[in-house]
C-alpha cells in the first residue's frame, strides 16, 4: 500500500519547530509515500497542524530538512515553482475562506489567483460546485454555510488548480456523518480521476483514519508509529484504531488510561422528567435554527444530543438554560416552566459552554471561589466546597495556577468543577470533549457516569463523537434544527438494522435530507479531461490579474463591514467637522463687565469702547470686589475692568491714572489673545482721546509699522486650520485602514493564502492598497467640498495641483499603514500603533504649528522626510496662497520618492511564510 | 439586586484587570508620562518663529533692529533681498518678513514718521497674532531707545494694569497638565469598561454569567463600579503626585470636590463604554468606534479651546455630552477654586446624563446578551 516503487512525495529529516518555549515538532523523520491517502492521527496540540503547514510551505522551517515534490522547501525558488501544484486547506472550518464573500466569490477569488482566464474559471467553478453539491448555494455568504458545506467549499478552493499534492488539516472535524461520508466519497472520485495525486490529511477521528492507505501516529510533537492501518492494529493487537493508538503510546501515558466502565441506567419509580421540551423553535430573522424540538429527560439520565456544528444543539441548550427566549414552544425544568428571569431554577442547573469559558485571568482557586459565591453559597462553606471539588476533579496540584497554562484536558475538568460547584441537580454540557485527547476524554466520561449513577445528577450533553454518543442512555439525532430520532443507541441501531451508530445516523440523515442529498451528491465522476496545461499561473514578476483579484476581494469585504465602511467613508468628514469647529483660535463674544467707580461720561465711554467691538459682550456691571471675584470664579466673566474713582477728573488734570483689568488665565492661550485685544483697544482709545484734546500734533510717532496679514487678512482660524486638517485626516484614516487590512488577515488566518498561492508580496500589497487609495481619494474630494461649502474656505490656487499631490500623498499614507502592519500582530496594536505613529509626526513635525524650518535635531529630520510636510505645503499653497503647480513643484519630489520607498520597504519586510 | 454579587463580580473585574499588562501600562502611562509630557511639551505660542528682514537702509538703526530679534521667541533673522521675500513666504519658510526702507534712520531722526512693512503669514494663526505684536514692541523699543538720546518723550497719561487671574504668568504647563488628567479620565473610563465587556464576550464568559443567579444589572454595575474606582484612584494619585508634586502646579480648589465630580463623570463615561462595547463586535471595531466618539467628546468639550467661539449648534449639542460639564466643573474647581455653590449645576447635569446613559446601556446590554451568548 505504501507505493513502494515511486519516490516519496515528501521526505522529512530531523524536522523540529519551536513556538517560544514549547517544542511543537520534535525531530520528525519520515518519508511520506506518493499517490496515496496519508493520515496524521493524534489528539489536538500534538503537532499535526504544524507539520502539515511546514510541508505546505506555509510555515518557515526552523530545523531539519523537508523535501516536497523533489525539491528543498527551504528554497524560495522551489516553493515558488511548486506552489501551483500544492493545495493546502488549513484547520478550522473555513479558516482560509472569506466569511462575507459568497460561495461563488470565494472560489472565483482563488481561480483568479491561479491565473485562470474568465471562461476557464467559470467552467471550473461550475464543475466544482456541481460535484460538491454547492451549486444551489452559490450566492450564500461563506460565513452562513453549515460546517460540512464550508469544508466542501474549502475543498473547491483547494482543487481549483488541479494540485498534485492536496493537504487537508482536520477537514471533517465538527461535520455531520453524512457530509463527512460525502466528503470522503468526493475525495475518492477526485483521486480516481487523478490517480497521481497525493492526499495528506490530519484527523482526530480514528474511524476515518482506518480507511486511509498509510498513517503516522503523533504524540507530543513526535511521530511514534507509522504504517498501514492494518499493520498498526496488528502491532498493538487491538480491534479498533482508537485502542491501537492508546496501545502504541509510550508506557507512561498508557498507564494513566482506564477504560470507561458503563453502568446502565435503571429508571426508578420516581423517574419524573427533569427536563421537558415541547415544540421548541428558534428563529433568527428568516433563518430557523431550531424547529419544533420535543424531548423529555428523566432524572439521573445521561441524554445525548448528536449532530454537526450549526445543527441547533447549542441553540436548544441555550433555550433550556433561559439564555435565549424561544420563538415558540415551551420547556420545563423540574416541572417549572423555563423563565429567563427566574433566578432560582438557575441554582439547580450547571452549564458548561462549548469553549470551556473560564476566567483566564483568575487562578483555578479564584475561578472556583467566584462561582461558589455567585451561586450564593454561604461564606463559611465556600473553602470546604472548593477543597472538595479540587480533590474530586484532581485539580489540587495546580490550584493556584492560571487556567491558560493548563493542558486542555485539565481545563476541561476545571470547567466541569466550576459547573458543579453549587451541587446542581442537572448538568447541561455543550460539546465538553471537543479537542481533548482520547485518554482525557475517557477519564472525563468516567466522572460523568459516576455523577449520574451515584449522585443522580441529570446530564444533558452534546457531542459529535459517535463513540461518546453510544455511552449515553438515550440520544437525539439532530440535523438542520430538527430532531430526527430520539431513543436508546442500541434501539436506534436495531431499528435501522445497522451495525454501528454512525451508519444508522447516516440512514436517518439521508432520509431527512432526501431530495437535497440527491442533488448534493451526484455520482458522476469528476471529469479527468482537465486542461492542466491551461494558465497554471505562470510566476511572472507582477500579474495584474492576481493583484486585481486581491483588490476586488478587499473591496467586497470592506463594503460588507458596516463599522469599517462608516469609518472609511464618513470618518474623515466627521473628524473634519469636529476639528474645524473645535480647534479654533478665534476669540469672540468674550463676556466682560465693568466695575465703574467713577460713573462719569468718560468712564462709560471707555466701557463702550470695549463693548462696541466684535470680540466683547458686556454683562451687567459689577458692584464690588467680592462680586468681581465670584463672577470670575464661575467663569461667567473672562475679563473684568475696574475704573478708579476720579478717573475723569484726573485725566482732565493730567494726573496719571490706572485702569485695572483682570483676565481669566485658566486658559492661557485665550488669556493671551484677550490681553492683546484689551491692550489694542486701550491704546486706540488713548490715541482718540489725545486727538480730541491736543489735536493732530499729538499723534506724532517716531515710526509706524504697517502690518500686512497675508493669505488670511482677517486672521481667522478656519482658513488657517482647514488646509492643515485635511493632510492630517488623509494620513490618519487611510493608514489605519490599510494597517488593519493586513493584520486582520493575520488574525483570521486567511493570510495563509498569501503563503501558499502564487501571489507575490508586491501583488498582495498593491492589491490590498488599491481600494483604499480609491476610498481615500473620494474622502479627499469630500473634505475639499466640506472646506468650500461648509467652512467657506475656497481653493484659491490650482485645484488640479492639489488633487495631484493628494493622490501621491494617499498612496504614501496607505503604504505607511501597510508598513506598520508588517510589524504588528494584532488588530488592536495596529490601530493604536498607527494612530500614534501618524498623528504625532503629522501634528508636531510637519509644519502644522511650528514651521519645519524652525525644528531641530530628530524632529527636523522627521519633518523633512515625512510626507505630511510636503502635502501640507501644497494644501496651504493652493488653498490660501493662490499658488500654481510651478510654485509648489518642489513639494512633489519628496512625495514621488516616498511612494516607491515605502512600498519597497513593505515588500521587503512582509513575510511570504509564517515564522 | 444583591450587593454581594456586585461586590464579588467587581473584585473579579479588578483581578482580571490586574493581570492585563497592556491595560496596566496604559493606565500608568496615561496618568504619569502622558501628563508630564503634555505639561512640559505644551508649545509656547511664539517659539523660534522664523523671521526674515529686508534691510534696504543698512544704517546703525536698522542693524540694531536686526540684532534685537533673538531666540527663544524668534529665530535669528535671515537677511534677504526684496525679490526673495515673496517666494520664501509662498514656500512657507518664513512666518514674518520685515522690510526696512532706505533712508529709515534719517527719516526717523528728522521726525518724518517713516513706515516699516511687516508681512505676516496668517495661515500660521498661532504665531501670526502674538508674533506681530511682539515684533512691533521690539521695533518700537529699539527706535525709542535710539531716538531717546536726542529727545524726551512723554509718559502715557492713562496706564492699563493687566493682571491674569488664577494663573498670573499664564503658565501653559498648568493648563496642559490638568487638561491631560481630565482627558485621560474620560478616555480610560471608556476603554477599560468597553475592553472588559468585549474580553468577557470574546472568552465566552458572558454566557456563563447569564446562567448563574446574577442579573444583567448586577453584571453591568460591577463593571461600572470597578472600572470607575480604578480610574478615580489613579486620577487622584496623579493629581497629588504628578500634577502637584512633580510639576508643582498649584491647585486652587478642593481635590475632594473634584474627585466627587469625577465620580459622577465616571458613572456616565463607564456606561458609555458598555454601550459602545455592545455595538462593536470585536476589539478592533471598538477601537474604530472609540476614535470617532472620543475625539468629538474631547475636542468640543471646551477643554482645548473656548466653547464660546464654537458655532451655537455645536455648543447646544455638546450640552448633552458629559465631558462638557466635567471640563467646566474641573476648570472651575481646579483653576479658579470654585466651591459646590458655583459648580452644582454641572454636578446636576452629570448626574442626569449619567443616569440616562446607564439606563440606555443597560437596556442595550440586556437586549444584546442573547446575541452575545
Amino acid at each position: 500500500m505504501t507505493g513502494s516503487g515511486s519516490p516519496p512525495v515528501a521526505r522529512l529529516q530531523n524536522v523540529s519547530l519551536r513556538y517560544g518555549e514549547t517544542l511543537a515538532v520534535d525531530a520528525v523523520r519520515i518519508d511520506i509515500p506518493a499517490a496515496s491517502m496519508v493520515g496524521f492521527i493524534g489528539p489536538d496540540g500534538v503537532g499535526k497542524s504544524t507539520l502539515l503547514a511546514l510541508i505546505a510551505g506555509a510555515r518557515a522551517i526552523q530545523r531539519g530538512k523537508i523535501e516536497v515534490l523533489d525539491g528543498d522547501m527551504a528554497s524560495a525558488r522551489h516553493r515558488r515553482e511548486v506552489c501551483p501544484h500544492i493545495a493546502y486547506m488549513p484547520q478550522g472550518l473555513g479558516k482560509n475562506l472569506y466569511a462575507t464573500l459568497s460561495v461563488y466569490e470565494n472560489v472565483d477569488f482563488f481561480g483568479r489567483l491561479f491565473g485562470h482566464a474568465r471562461a476557464e474559471r467559470e467552467r471550473r467553478i461550475a464543475e466544482l460546485l456541481y460535484t460538491t453539491g454547492l451549486a444551489p448555494f452559490r450566492d450564500r455568504p461563506a460565513g452562513k454555510l453549515s460546517g460540512g458545506m464550508k469544508q466542501k467549499l474549502g475543498l473547491c478552493c483547494a482543487l481549483i488548480h488541479d494540485p498534485d499534492l492536496l493537504i487537508l488539516d482536520e477537514p471533517t472535524t465538527g461535520v455531520d456523518p453524512l457530509s463527512r461520508r460525502q466528503f470522503w466519497e468526493l475525495i475518492e472520485r477526485i483521486r480516481a480521476a487523478r490517480p497521481g495525486m497525493s492526499v495528506l490529511i490530519a484527523t482526530a477521528y480514528m474511524e476515518e483514519a482506518a480507511r486511509f492507505d498509510w498513517l503516522a501516529a503523533m504524540n507530543e510533537g513526535r511521530v511514534f508509529a507509522t504504517g498501514a492501518p492494518g499493520e498498526l492494529l496488528a502491532r498493538a493487537g487491538a480491534r479498533t484504531l482508537e485502542e491501537a493508538f492508546i496501545g502504541l503510546l509510550p508506557q507512561a501515558q498508557r498507564e494513566a488510561y482506564r477504560p470507561v466502565v458503563i453502568e446502565r441506567y435503571e429508571a426508578g419509580a420516581d423517574a419524573e422528567p427533569a427536563i421537558e421540551a415541547r415544540n421548541l423553535s428558534m428563529r433568527f430573522g428568516d433563518f430557523t435554527a431550531v424547529e419544533r424540538v420535543s424531548f423529555s429527560i428523566r432524572r439521573g439520565e445521561i441524554f445525548g444530543f448528536l449532530g454537526s456544528n450549526g445543527c441547533g444543539k447549542t441553540t436548544t441548550m441555550k433555550m433550556l438554560t433561559g439564555l435565549l427566549p424561544p420563538s415558540e414552544g415551551e420547556a420545563w425544568l423540574f416541572g417549572q416552566p423555563v423563565d429567563p428571569h427566574n433566578i432560582d431554577t438557575r441554582r439547580r442547573v450547571g452549564y458548561m459552554t462549548q469553549s470551556f469559558s473560564l476566567y483566564g485571568e483568575l487562578t483555578v482557586r479564584q475561578n472556583l471561589v467566584l462561582h461558589a459565591r455567585l451561586f450564593g453559597m454561604a461564606q463559611e462553606r465556600v473553602p470546604a466546597r472548593v477543597q472538595e471539588m479540587a480533590e474530586r476533579f484532581g485539580l489540587q496540584e495546580f490550584i493556584d495556577e492560571l487556567p491558560a497554562s493548563l493542558p486542555l484536558g485539565q481545563r476541561q475538568r476545571l470547567s466541569l468543577a466550576v459547573a458543579m460547584i453549587h451541587a446542581p441537580e442537572m448538568l447541561i454540557l455543550d460539546e465538553p470533549t471537543s479537542g481533548v485527547d482520547p485518554v482525557a476524554r475517557d477519564a472525563f466520561w468516567q466522572i460523568m457516569i459516576d455523577l449520574a449513577r451515584r449522585d443522580n445528577v441529570t446530564i444533558f450533553i452534546s457531542t459529535h463523537f459517535m463513540n461518546e454518543a453510544e455511552r449515553c442512555d438515550r440520544i437525539s439525532l439532530m440535523h438542520a434544527g430538527k430532531v430526527l430520532v430520539s431513543d436508546k443507541p442500541a434501539t436506534i441501531m436495531a431499528k435501522r438494522g445497522r451495525e454501528t451508530l454512525e451508519e444508522a445516523f447516516i440512514d436517518y440523515l439521508g432520509e431527512a435530507v432526501g431530495e437535497e442529498a440527491a442533488g448534493a451528491a451526484p455520482t458522476a465522476p469528476v471529469t479527468a479531461a482537465r486542461n492542466t496545461a491551461a494558465a497554471q499561473g505562470r510566476t511572472r514578476f507582477l500579474s495584474l490579474r492576481r493583484l486585481l483579484s486581491y483588490s476586488r476581494r478587499e473591496a467586497l469585504e470592506l463594503m460588507r463591514d458596516p463599522i469599517r465602511l462608516t469609518f472609511a467613508g464618513l470618518g474623515s468628514a466627521i473628524l473634519m467637522l469636529v476639528l474645524g469647529y473645535g480647534i479654533s483660535m478665534d476669540v469672540e463674544d468674550l463676556a466682560f463687565a465693568v466695575l465703574d467707580r467713577d460713573q462719569t461720561t468718560l468712564s462709560r465711554e471707555y466701557a463702550l469702547n470695549l463693548s462696541g467691538s466684535r470680540y466683547f459682550i458686556e454683562r451687567p456691571p459689577i458692584r464690588d470686589h467680592a462680586e468681581l471675584d465670584r463672577r470670575m470664579r464661575t467663569s461667567e466673566l473672562s475679563l473684568a475692568i475696574e475704573i478708579p474713582p476720579g478717573f475723569a477728573r484726573d485725566i482732565a488734570r493730567g494726573t496719571p491714572v490706572e485702569i485695572g483689568a483682570w483676565v481669566d488665565g485658566a486658559m492661557p492661550q485665550r488669556a493671551e489673545t484677550v490681553r492683546g485685544y484689551v491692550q489694542g483697544m486701550h491704546y486706540h482709545w488713548l490715541a482718540a482721546k489725545a486727538r480730541e484734546v491736543y489735536g493732530q500734533a499729538a499723534t506724532t510717532q517716531l515710526a509706524t509699522i504697517e502690518t500686512r496679514f497675508r493669505y488670511n487678512p482677517e486672521v481667522t482660524s478656519l482658513p488657517a486650520m482647514v488646509p492643515a486638517v485635511i493632510p492630517i485626516l488623509l494620513m490618519l484614516i487611510p493608514a489605519i485602514l490599510t494597517a488593519l487590512a493586513v493584520v486582520r488577515e493575520k488574525e483570521l488566518g486567511s493570510i495563509v493564502n498569501l503563503y501558499v498561492t502564487p501571489v507575490t508580496r508586491l501583488e498582495f500589497l498593491l492589491g490590498k492598497q488599491l481600494p483604499y487609495v480609491v476610498l481615500a481619494m473620494l474622502s479627499f474630494l469630500m473634505l475639499v467640498a466640506l472646506a468650500i461649502f461648509v467652512f467657506e474656505v475656497p481653493v484659491k490656487g490650482s485645484f488640479l495641483t492639489l488633487t495631484g499631490a493628494a493622490f501621491l500623498y494617499v498612496i504614501a499614507a496607505t503604504a505607511l499603514g501597510l508598513l506598520i502592519s508588517t510589524f504588528v500582530r494584532s488588530q488592536v496594536a495596529a490601530l493604536f500603533g498607527t494612530a500614534v505613529l501618524t498623528i504625532l509626526p503629522a501634528v508636531q513635525f510637519s509644519g502644522m504649528i511650528d514651521p519645519v524650518s524652525a525644528l531641530e535635531g530628530a524632529g527636523a529630520l522627521m519633518g523633512r522626510i515625512y510626507p505630511t510636510t510636503h502635502f501640507l505645503n501644497v494644501a496651504r499653497g493652493t488653498f490660501a496662497k493662490a499658488l500654481e503647480f510651478s510654485d509648489v513643484r518642489a513639494s512633489f519630489v519628496p512625495l514621488l520618492i516616498a511612494v516607491p520607498v515605502l512600498i519597497g520597504l513593505c515588500t521587503l519586510l512582509l513575510k511570504k511564510q509564517e515564522r | 439586586m444583591r450587593a454581594a454579587n456586585v461586590l464579588h463580580l467587581g473584585v473579579k473585574e479588578l483581578r482580571s484587570l490586574s493581570r492585563d499588562p497592556i491595560m496596566i501600562v496604559l493606565i500608568v502611562f496615561a496618568f504619569t508620562f502622558a501628563i508630564y509630557s503634555a505639561a512640559t511639551a505644551m508649545p509656547e505660542t511664539l517659539h523660534k518663529a522664523p523671521i526674515a528682514i529686508v534691510d534696504e537702509d543698512r544704517s546703525q538703526l536698522s542693524t540694531r533692529i536686526i540684532d534685537a530679534f533673538e531666540p527663544p521667541f524668534l529665530l535669528p533673522p535671515s537677511v534677504i533681498t526684496h525679490t526673495q521675500m515673496d517666494a520664501r513666504m509662498d514656500a512657507g519658510l518664513d512666518t514674518f518678513a520685515l522690510s526696512i526702507p532706505a533712508g529709515f534712520e534719517r527719516d526717523v531722526l528728522a521726525g518724518r514718521e517713516p513706515a516699516l512693512q511687516l508681512n505676516v503669514d496668517a495661515t500660521r494663526m498661532s504665531q501670526a497674532f502674538t508674533g506681530s505684536s511682539y515684533i512691533q514692541s521690539i521695533v518700537a523699543g529699539e527706535v525709542n531707545a535710539f531716538v531717546r538720546r536726542h529727545q524726551e518723550t512723554a509718559a502715557p497719561v492713562v496706564d492699563l494694569a493687566l493682571r491674569m487671574r488664577f494663573n498670573p504668568e499664564l503658565n501653559k504647563s498648568w493648563f496642559g497638565a490638568v487638561m491631560e488628567v481630565i482627558n485621560n479620565i474620560t478616555m480610560l473610563a471608556i476603554v477599560l469598561t468597553g475592553a472588559a465587556l468585549i474580553r468577557e464576550r470574546e472568552h465566552g464568559t458572558v454566557e456563563h454569567l447569564m446562567v448563574m443567579p446574577v442579573t444583567p444589572f448586577e453584571i453591568m454595575s460591577s463593571k461600572v463600579l470597578a472600572m470607575a474606582l480604578v480610574v478615580l484612584v489613579a486620577a487622584g494619585l496623579s493629581l497629588a503626585l504628578v500634577v502637584e508634586g512633580l510639576l508643582m502646579v498649584p491647585i486652587e480648589g478642593s481635590i475632594a470636590l473634584f474627585l466627587a465630580g469625577t465620580a459622577l463623570h465616571l458613572f456616565a463615561t463607564t456606561s458609555m463604554g458598555i454601550f459602545l462595547a455592545t455595538i462593536a463586535r470585536s476589539m478592533p471595531q471598538f477601537g474604530l468606534l472609540l476614535m470617532l466618539v472620543l475625539m468629538p467628546l474631547q475636542i468640543l468639550s471646551g477643554g482645548m479651546t473656548p466653547r464660546e467661539s464654537m458655532p451655537d449648534i455645536v455648543q447646544w449639542i455638546m450640552q448633552a455630552a458629559p465631558t462638557t460639564h466635567f471640563v467646566s466643573l474641573a476648570q472651575a474647581i481646579l483653576y479658579r477654586g470654585a466651591g459646590l455653590t458655583v459648580v452644582w449645576p454641572d454636578f446636576a447635569a452629570l448626574a442626569v446624563i449619567g443616569a440616562a446613559l446607564f439606563a440606555l446601556s443597560l437596556a442595550r446590554f440586556r437586549k444584546t446578551l442573547g446575541a452575545m451568548a
